[in-house]
Protein backbone atom coordinates (compact mmCIF):
# COMPACT_ATOMS: atom_id res chain seq x y z
CA UNK A 1 0.00 0.00 0.00
CA UNK A 2 2.77 1.97 1.12
CA UNK A 3 4.45 2.18 -2.53
CA UNK A 4 1.36 2.87 -4.17
CA UNK A 5 0.47 5.36 -2.67
CA UNK A 6 3.72 6.86 -3.28
CA UNK A 7 3.64 6.39 -6.57
CA UNK A 8 0.17 7.79 -6.72
CA UNK A 9 1.39 10.88 -5.57
CA UNK A 10 4.26 10.92 -8.47
CA UNK A 11 1.83 10.66 -11.58
CA UNK A 12 2.49 13.24 -13.77
CA UNK A 13 6.40 12.95 -13.02
CA UNK A 14 9.19 11.93 -15.57
CA UNK A 15 10.50 8.78 -14.24
CA UNK A 16 12.86 6.13 -15.86
CA UNK A 17 11.63 2.45 -15.31
CA UNK A 18 14.27 -0.13 -15.54
CA UNK A 19 13.22 -3.53 -16.04
CA UNK A 20 14.41 -6.82 -15.15
CA UNK A 21 15.53 -7.26 -19.25
CA UNK A 22 17.92 -4.28 -18.68
CA UNK A 23 15.23 -2.25 -21.24
CA UNK A 24 15.55 0.92 -19.59
CA UNK A 25 12.05 3.13 -20.08
CA UNK A 26 11.50 7.16 -19.70
CA UNK A 27 8.25 8.43 -20.02
CA UNK A 28 5.57 10.75 -18.05
CA UNK A 29 4.10 8.28 -15.01
CA UNK A 30 0.16 7.89 -16.05
CA UNK A 31 -0.91 5.89 -13.68
CA UNK A 32 0.21 2.85 -11.38
CA UNK A 33 -2.17 0.52 -9.46
CA UNK A 34 -2.20 -2.07 -6.80
CA UNK A 35 0.26 -4.60 -8.62
CA UNK A 36 2.27 -1.59 -9.12
CA UNK A 37 2.02 -1.91 -12.43
CA UNK A 38 2.85 1.09 -14.34
CA UNK A 39 1.20 3.07 -17.26
CA UNK A 40 4.36 5.88 -19.09
CA UNK A 41 2.96 8.00 -21.57
CA UNK A 42 5.46 9.69 -23.60
CA UNK A 43 7.78 6.76 -23.75
CA UNK A 44 11.46 6.47 -25.46
CA UNK A 45 13.62 3.58 -24.28
CA UNK A 46 17.03 5.34 -23.06
CA UNK A 47 19.23 3.19 -25.38
CA UNK A 48 17.28 3.59 -28.45
CA UNK A 49 20.13 2.32 -31.14
CA UNK A 50 20.83 -1.00 -28.77
CA UNK A 51 16.91 -1.31 -28.22
CA UNK A 52 14.93 0.03 -31.33
CA UNK A 53 12.43 -2.66 -30.28
CA UNK A 54 9.79 -0.06 -29.17
CA UNK A 55 10.40 2.47 -31.55
CA UNK A 56 6.84 3.06 -32.75
CA UNK A 57 5.28 2.71 -29.23
CA UNK A 58 4.60 6.09 -27.07
CA UNK A 59 2.96 4.81 -24.43
CA UNK A 60 3.08 2.19 -22.81
CA UNK A 61 2.12 -0.32 -19.88
CA UNK A 62 4.88 -2.21 -17.54
CA UNK A 63 4.07 -5.32 -15.49
CA UNK A 64 4.89 -4.62 -11.77
CA UNK A 65 6.57 -8.16 -12.11
CA UNK A 66 9.20 -7.07 -14.22
CA UNK A 67 10.25 -3.46 -12.66
CA UNK A 68 13.98 -3.60 -11.19
CA UNK A 69 14.58 0.37 -10.45
CA UNK A 70 11.89 2.92 -10.61
CA UNK A 71 14.08 6.00 -10.80
CA UNK A 72 13.12 9.58 -9.95
CA UNK A 73 13.03 12.68 -10.66
CA UNK A 74 16.17 14.05 -8.48
CA UNK A 75 14.06 16.74 -7.02
CA UNK A 76 11.40 14.47 -6.18
CA UNK A 77 11.85 12.76 -3.35
CA UNK A 78 12.44 14.37 0.32
CA UNK A 79 16.08 13.23 1.04
CA UNK A 80 15.93 14.88 4.57
CA UNK A 81 15.74 11.77 6.83
CA UNK A 82 13.72 12.36 10.20
CA UNK A 83 12.22 9.03 10.32
CA UNK A 84 13.00 5.91 9.60
CA UNK A 85 11.82 2.26 9.65
CA UNK A 86 15.01 -0.37 10.33
CA UNK A 87 14.60 -3.99 10.12
CA UNK A 88 14.92 -6.02 13.13
CA UNK A 89 16.91 -8.93 11.35
CA UNK A 90 19.79 -6.32 10.76
CA UNK A 91 20.05 -4.53 14.05
CA UNK A 92 23.13 -5.73 15.85
CA UNK A 93 23.23 -3.35 18.83
CA UNK A 94 20.53 -1.01 20.54
CA UNK A 95 22.72 1.36 22.61
CA UNK A 96 20.64 2.59 25.59
CA UNK A 97 21.35 5.70 28.03
CA UNK A 98 23.16 3.91 30.96
CA UNK A 99 21.19 5.23 33.67
CA UNK A 100 17.59 4.37 31.46
CA UNK A 101 18.49 0.69 32.61
CA UNK A 102 17.69 -0.80 35.55
CA UNK A 103 20.63 -3.59 35.04
CA UNK A 104 20.04 -5.83 38.11
CA UNK A 105 15.94 -5.81 37.12
CA UNK A 106 17.28 -7.05 33.44
CA UNK A 107 19.27 -9.36 34.77
CA UNK A 108 16.60 -11.11 37.14
CA UNK A 109 14.24 -11.09 34.11
CA UNK A 110 16.55 -12.36 31.80
CA UNK A 111 17.64 -15.81 33.82
CA UNK A 112 13.57 -16.19 34.55
CA UNK A 113 13.25 -16.44 30.89
CA UNK A 114 15.98 -18.42 30.26
CA UNK A 115 14.19 -20.49 32.65
CA UNK A 116 11.68 -20.63 30.67
CA UNK A 117 8.87 -18.47 32.61
CA UNK B 1 -20.08 -13.14 -12.93
CA UNK B 2 -16.54 -14.89 -12.84
CA UNK B 3 -14.43 -14.54 -9.77
CA UNK B 4 -11.42 -12.56 -9.69
CA UNK B 5 -7.83 -14.07 -10.77
CA UNK B 6 -9.64 -16.78 -13.14
CA UNK B 7 -7.95 -17.53 -16.54
CA UNK B 8 -11.57 -17.55 -17.76
CA UNK B 9 -10.75 -15.62 -21.08
CA UNK B 10 -13.96 -15.83 -23.31
CA UNK B 11 -12.56 -17.00 -26.88
CA UNK B 12 -14.71 -14.86 -28.77
CA UNK B 13 -14.13 -11.13 -30.01
CA UNK B 14 -16.68 -9.90 -27.44
CA UNK B 15 -14.13 -10.10 -24.58
CA UNK B 16 -15.36 -9.28 -21.07
CA UNK B 17 -13.43 -7.25 -18.94
CA UNK B 18 -12.83 -8.71 -15.39
CA UNK B 19 -12.37 -6.67 -12.39
CA UNK B 20 -11.29 -7.20 -9.15
CA UNK B 21 -14.52 -6.87 -6.18
CA UNK B 22 -11.95 -5.17 -3.78
CA UNK B 23 -11.28 -2.12 -6.33
CA UNK B 24 -11.36 0.97 -3.87
CA UNK B 25 -8.30 2.03 -5.11
CA UNK B 26 -8.42 5.44 -7.02
CA UNK B 27 -5.87 4.35 -9.85
CA UNK B 28 -6.61 1.06 -11.50
CA UNK B 29 -4.03 0.85 -15.08
CA UNK B 30 -6.59 -1.38 -16.69
CA UNK B 31 -5.78 -1.97 -20.01
CA UNK B 32 -9.44 -1.31 -21.32
CA UNK B 33 -8.05 1.72 -23.24
CA UNK B 34 -5.87 -0.50 -25.44
CA UNK B 35 -8.34 -3.15 -26.72
CA UNK B 36 -9.10 -3.03 -30.29
CA UNK B 37 -5.57 -1.31 -30.75
CA UNK B 38 -2.90 -2.41 -32.26
CA UNK B 39 0.08 -3.26 -29.37
CA UNK B 40 3.55 -4.51 -29.00
CA UNK B 41 3.80 -7.18 -26.06
CA UNK B 42 7.60 -7.78 -25.08
CA UNK B 43 7.46 -11.31 -23.17
CA UNK B 44 9.66 -12.51 -20.27
CA UNK B 45 11.64 -14.42 -22.64
CA UNK B 46 12.54 -11.36 -24.95
CA UNK B 47 10.46 -12.44 -28.01
CA UNK B 48 8.65 -8.99 -29.11
CA UNK B 49 4.93 -9.54 -30.53
CA UNK B 50 3.03 -7.46 -32.15
CA UNK B 51 -1.23 -7.73 -32.46
CA UNK B 52 -4.88 -6.38 -31.89
CA UNK B 53 -5.87 -6.29 -28.05
CA UNK B 54 -8.59 -8.14 -27.77
CA UNK B 55 -8.97 -8.95 -24.37
CA UNK B 56 -7.32 -9.02 -20.89
CA UNK B 57 -8.06 -10.33 -17.00
CA UNK B 58 -6.88 -9.04 -13.62
CA UNK B 59 -3.63 -11.41 -13.86
CA UNK B 60 -2.84 -9.61 -17.48
CA UNK B 61 -3.36 -12.77 -19.57
CA UNK B 62 -4.18 -11.32 -23.05
CA UNK B 63 -5.88 -11.74 -25.90
CA UNK B 64 -4.15 -11.18 -28.81
CA UNK B 65 -5.75 -11.04 -32.46
CA UNK B 66 -3.53 -10.96 -36.02
CA UNK B 67 -0.42 -11.58 -34.10
CA UNK B 68 2.92 -11.55 -35.68
CA UNK B 69 6.13 -12.13 -33.91
CA UNK B 70 8.82 -9.49 -34.57
CA UNK B 71 12.36 -11.50 -34.88
CA UNK B 72 15.33 -8.70 -34.58
CA UNK B 73 18.80 -9.80 -35.27
CA UNK B 74 22.58 -8.27 -35.75
CA UNK B 75 22.85 -10.17 -39.15
CA UNK B 76 20.16 -8.82 -40.96
CA UNK B 77 16.51 -7.42 -40.67
CA UNK B 78 13.21 -7.85 -38.78
CA UNK B 79 11.37 -10.81 -39.56
CA UNK B 80 8.23 -11.36 -39.14
CA UNK B 81 6.68 -14.28 -38.12
CA UNK B 82 2.60 -14.87 -38.51
CA UNK B 83 1.36 -15.77 -35.25
CA UNK B 84 -2.86 -15.51 -35.49
CA UNK B 85 -5.05 -15.43 -32.59
CA UNK B 86 -3.13 -15.95 -29.67
CA UNK B 87 -3.39 -15.93 -25.69
CA UNK B 88 -0.23 -14.96 -23.71
CA UNK B 89 -0.27 -15.41 -20.21
CA UNK B 90 0.22 -12.72 -18.10
CA UNK B 91 3.17 -14.52 -16.16
CA UNK B 92 5.26 -14.21 -19.47
CA UNK B 93 4.68 -10.13 -19.98
CA UNK B 94 6.81 -7.87 -19.62
CA UNK B 95 5.60 -4.54 -21.27
CA UNK B 96 2.69 -3.87 -23.48
CA UNK B 97 3.27 -0.85 -25.66
CA UNK B 98 0.72 1.30 -27.22
CA UNK B 99 2.25 0.89 -31.48
CA UNK B 100 1.80 4.19 -33.13
CA UNK B 101 0.99 3.20 -36.62
CA UNK B 102 2.21 6.03 -38.55
CA UNK B 103 5.59 5.73 -36.30
CA UNK B 104 5.73 2.24 -37.42
CA UNK B 105 5.02 2.60 -40.92
CA UNK B 106 7.67 5.00 -41.21
CA UNK B 107 10.46 2.49 -39.55
CA UNK B 108 12.32 0.35 -42.36
CA UNK B 109 12.61 -2.94 -40.90
CA UNK B 110 15.06 -4.27 -43.44
CA UNK B 111 17.31 -1.87 -42.16
CA UNK B 112 17.15 -2.23 -38.73
CA UNK B 113 20.11 -4.18 -37.06
CA UNK B 114 19.58 -5.26 -32.89
CA UNK B 115 20.59 -7.62 -30.70
CA UNK B 116 17.60 -9.44 -29.48
CA UNK B 117 16.42 -8.23 -26.30
CA UNK B 118 17.13 -9.95 -22.83
CA UNK B 119 15.05 -12.58 -20.76
CA UNK B 120 13.84 -11.24 -17.87
CA UNK B 121 16.00 -12.54 -14.50
CA UNK B 122 13.72 -12.01 -11.45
Amino acid sequence: MLFFSYFKDLVGQEVTVELKNDLAIRGTLHSVDQYLNIKLENTRVVDQDKYPHMLSVRNCFIRGSVVRYVQLPPDGVDLSVRNCFIRGSVVRYVQLPPDGVDVDLLHDAARREARGG
Amino acid sequence: MPTKCSMKLLLNYHCNLFRTFNCSMATTTGLESLVDQIISVITNDGRNIVGVLKGFDQATNIILDESHERVFSTKEGVQQHVLGLYIIRGDNIGVIGELDEELDASLDFSKLRAHPLKPVVH
